[in-house]
């Protein structure tokens, strides 16, 4: 019997990705707060969601050979633009007091994925052991 | 790795915001700087920022067209084109033939200004880098607890 770290973690390890290129993007819309013409962006988690269950259905290895957990989705074909609540003169669409919070709660989402996973690999430690 | 990049992303803001901050500082010391002729007297210099863009054929572009930026940039530095303040005073010993002197165009409420947003702007990536820091140690010891 073969044991799938992919069946193992579930969508975990997805969703800690999934945070970490989230708060590369908010990061990077903040860094640029004061950049004419700058449009805020940021990832939608449904849609990473959706593509990650979508690639589970589509993943069927018909050859001995096919490696279908090597795959992973595409993040960055998820990202949108933002709209702004108010239009600024400069074309610039960050809000920084919003991206702040939202940096804020990917980072405390980002450790609530994590301990998700790290208790995963807790159990799969003590099923090793036998304890 | 995505994590580490923010270092980059936040590192790259702070240095911007570190000029923008260094231009403030010579426009308000040469706020008063007076001269004889036009073409000598100091103008507000002012930063350029633009997005820094990676590198297309690392990271292509996905379907949308929408490229992930990688921080910001400081395309250059720009002198102010406004006028500037023509004063007669032939007392002066700056005064050309004529008795006029002449005043940079730094509007000093305009350079505190920017001097608070800068500062605020750095204090915000700063905050956004140890975040960043506190999420890759938690990684770090993934397993272990």
């Amino acid at each position: 019997m073969a044991i799938s770290f992919d069946a193992a973690l579930g969508i975990h390890d997805d969703a800690l990705l999934h945070r970490a290129r989230r708060a590369e993007v908010l990061a990077n819309n903040i860094a640029n707060a004061d950049t004419p013409n700058f449009k805020a962006r940021d990832l939608e988690f449904s849609q990473v969601l959706n593509s990650a269950t979508k690639l589970q259905v589509k993943q069927v290895a018909t050859t001995q050979g096919h490696q279908t957990e090597l795959l992973e989705p595409n993040l960055a074909a998820d990202m949108m633009f933002r709209m702004p609540n108010q239009a600024s003169v400069d074309g610039n669409t960050v809000e920084v007091q919003q991206e702040m919070a939202r940096y804020t709660e990917n980072a405390l989402d980002y450790q609530t994925s994590f301990q998700f996973l790290n208790k995963k690999f807790t159990g799969l430690k003590s099923a090793i052991k036998g304890e | 790795m995505s994590l580490s990049n923010v270092f980059g992303i936040a590192g790259s803001a702070m240095n911007a915001q570190t000029i923008r901050l260094n231009t403030t500082a010579s426009n308000m010391a040469n706020a008063e700087s007076v001269s004889s002729s036009l073409g000598e007297t100091y103008r507000a210099r002012k930063p350029v920022f633009a997005v820094q863009q990676v590198d297309p054929l690392s990271q292509p572009d996905n379907e949308a067209g929408i490229a992930s930026g990688q921080g910001v940039q400081v395309l250059g530095i720009v002198e102010s084109q406004a006028a500037l303040r023509q004063e007669y005073n032939p007392q002066h010993p700056m005064a050309d033939e004529k008795g006029f002197i002449y005043y940079p165009n730094v509007n000093v409420v305009e350079e505190m200004a920017d001097m608070i947003s800068a500062s605020r702007s750095f204090q915000i990536n700063t905050e956004i880098m140890n975040t960043a820091k506190q999420m890759l140690q938690q990684t770090i010891r993934l397993g272990q607890q």
